[in-house]
């Protein structure tokens, strides 16, 4: 499986009134071919930025104004909007949210389905139309010919989403990003929709980007994880680490948030105390310093960086309790490649 | 569908009555009457009473009410009092100017405000935004009577390009190019001000959509900013555009008053200041019913076009 999505250490920044506000920090994680990777947090804390920021659609006043993103070699955060234009959808693409509101509501799904493949795969009309209506039949949608011709309004939540979905993969891309696909829907479409996604993955090799709050998302569906807070990565590793072994305060706190089965009736649940520091107003040292119950003085003053740790699989922490195994995995790196050389 | 149409025009035929009603006590309050303005002022009042019998104006007004709405039945709109033509032909000969004169100015507004409006949403806070903003606010407050004498004077009578008023040349050919040269001035002065309003409805109305998240989706899939903008915007702002030009329509008949009588412009307009003058109830009773109808259809027809705008409207 080859590298196809490399996110190193980008920075992007909002132009407001109240000048430049950052809004995601130091963001890096990488992607195979294939591969999915959750991005979890709290509301806020950059996932939605940092998806828009690949696929160049931030608001007009935000940009990325550091590090690159390299997919299949190129760099996207240099890219002109004509380069996006050939890769949005085609490449790269992408299901929102609220399925409510993600469809244009006075054009037909046929029209807006066809749109995309006639755009990018340069089918004629009538082609694209039976091609659209094999994307509707395979995301599961019952009597496909007739629902081409409706308006979005007549179709629920869920039936929209498997149309966001038949719109997003039917040029074939190999990332796809989805935005809390399943956020807005009732528990029964959500695991309809994840294991429709799930199955057009094996189908297709198509590598996703899924962002979520909801860690039995992430159970269900991550081959690795990165979890942010206020802008950064604070842990980056594959599932079972997340679950087994996390190492990162803010982890252990939404682990210890998760409402278990076996749990005894009048267990209170876990919370973080305290929240999220304001944009306007970043700390200079760790921005987890004022809710972490192990901040320590250096926390204060000096700024963690994500490294990666000795474990059965990688695994990056953004924290100083655990600097000694990230000096020993460096040390241990550079006696590897002092023996190879 | 059909049904909603038809239930809409059965509701607006007691709607014509009461328009017509009020209109007719309305005009009686007014002093003054037809025969004042008819007969030599060295008529005696026994003359004036036999000119005023002949006429009916000594009945009661609701019996003369009675009489106008039984020769309507009878597609009779009377006589005028002034000028003893029939009223029908009197409006067949105005109507023609008006329908030009607005229908022109209204076109050409609208391919004015349209793109424009779109322009500014698209670069909202930008200097071509602010010029527009000022133009449009200039097309709504300067008045009409103001910005006419303004244009005859600047580009008819100082830089002679334009004539000052009128429909053609007085024993001119009459020829199309004439026409065109007489409409530029009215049609400048009315399209400013339908513009200047029309452009403000499309800026608001296309701000909305822009922040939209199916514009966004449309954006992810590639699509380019242009048919973005005029595909899967511009379709979903036409609601409130429809509305102004519903709106807009009524006056395609009303006429510009204001500016038919600075341009001196042979139409509707210009025959109801005449007819409000020489107190002319039968000529001013079949415009304002005209009116009235137009103002019904415009507005059933804004309803009907609602629906073809946005699916998601039904009247079922």
């Amino acid at each position: 499986m080859g590298e196809l999505l490399k996110v190193d250490k980008i920075k992007t920044q909002f132009q407001t009134e109240k000048g430049p506000v950052t809004s995601v920090d130091e963001v890096s994680f990488d992607l195979k071919e294939g591969e999915t990777i959750c991005l979890v947090g709290e509301s806020g804390c950059g996932k939605s930025v940092t998806s828009l920021s690949i696929m160049h659609l931030l608001d007009r006043n935000g940009s990325v104004t550091e590090g690159s993103i390299l997919f299949e070699g190129k760099d996207l955060a240099k890219a002109t909007e004509a380069d996006m234009r050939k890769i949005r959808g085609n490449n790269i693409s992408m299901i929102f949210q609220e399925p409510m509101t993600s469809l244009n509501p006075v054009l037909t799904i046929g029209d807006q389905l066809t749109e995309g493949i006639r755009l990018h795969m340069k089918y004629s009309k009538t082609e694209a139309r039976k091609y659209a209506i094999d994307m509707l039949k395979k995301v599961g949608i019952p009597r496909a010919e007739g629902i081409i011709e409706e308006y979005p309004h007549k179709l629920s939540g869920g039936m929209r989403q498997r149309v966001m979905i038949a719109m997003a993969l039917s040029c074939r891309p190999k990332l796809l990003i989805a935005d809390e696909p399943t956020t807005a829907l009732d528990v029964t479409i959500q695991a309809q929709i994840l294991n429709l996604m799930k199955k057009l993955r094996e189908e297709s090799n198509t590598a996703i980007i899924l962002i979520t709050h909801d860690l039995g998302v992430v159970a269900e569906m991550a081959d690795k994880v990165a979890v942010m807070y206020a802008g950064q990565v604070v842990e980056e590793t594959d599932v079972y680490t997340l679950f087994d072994n996390p190492k990162h305060p803010y982890t252990l706190g939404l682990m210890k948030s998760i409402p278990h089965i076996t749990n005894p009736d009048d267990m209170r649940l876990d919370s973080i105390p305290g929240s999220v520091p304001s944009v306007h107003n970043m700390p200079k040292g760790c921005r987890f310093y004022d809710r972490c119950p192990h901040a320590m003085k250096r926390c204060l003053e000096e700024k963690p960086l994500l490294k990666p740790i000795e474990d059965k699989q990688s695994h990056s922490i953004r924290c100083f309790l655990y600097e000694k195994e990230e000096q020993d995995y460096e040390n241990k790196k550079l006696a590897e490649k002092e023996v190879s050389s | 569908m059909l049904q909603y149409i038809f239930r809409r025009i059965l509701i607006a035929i007691p709607v014509l009555f009461g328009v017509t009603i009020l209109n007719f006590f309305i005009i009686n309050l007014a002093p003054g009457n037809p025969v004042d303005m008819m007969v030599n002022p060295s008529a005696t009042p026994e003359q004036l009473a036999m000119q005023k019998h002949a006429l009916g104006l000594d009945q009661p007004v609701w019996s003369q009410y009675l009489h106008w709405l039984v020769q309507l039945f009878h597609g009779n709109l009377g006589f005028s009092y002034s000028t003893r033509e029939p009223v029908t032909q009197i409006l067949a000969s105005h109507i023609g100017p008006t329908v030009l004169l607005m229908g022109v100015s209204l076109i050409v507004g609208y391919l004015i405000a349209i793109p424009l409006g779109i322009v500014c949403a698209r670069k909202q806070n930008s200097w071509i935004d602010y010029l527009v903003t000022g133009f449009s606010f200039f097309g709504i407050s300067v008045p009409h009577f103001f910005l006419g004498l303004g244009v005859i004077y600047v580009f008819a009578s100082k830089l002679l390009l334009f004539p000052t008023g009128s429909m053609n040349t007085l024993g001119g050919d009459g020829s199309l190019m004439d026409t065109i040269n007489h409409l530029v001035l009215p049609v400048a002065v009315l399209a400013t001000g339908i513009a200047g309003n029309m452009v403000r409805y499309v800026r608001s109305s296309m701000l909305d959509v822009l922040g939209k998240d199916y514009l966004r989706t449309a954006k992810a899939k590639g699509l380019s900013q242009f048919i973005i903008t005029n595909k899967h915007a511009l379709r979903n702002s036409l609601i409130p555009i429809i509305t102004v030009i519903g709106i807009d329509i009524p006056m395609l008949i009303g006429g510009a008053i204001v500016t038919e009588q600075v341009f001196q412009w042979p139409g509707l307009g210009l025959l109801t200041i005449q007819s409000i003058t020489s107190r002319d109830y039968s000529t001013l009773m079949a415009i304002n019913l005209l009116a009235a109808v137009t103002v019904l259809v415009a507005n059933l027809l804004t309803d009907i076009l609602y629906a073809v705008a946005d699916p998601r409207i039904r009247y079922d």
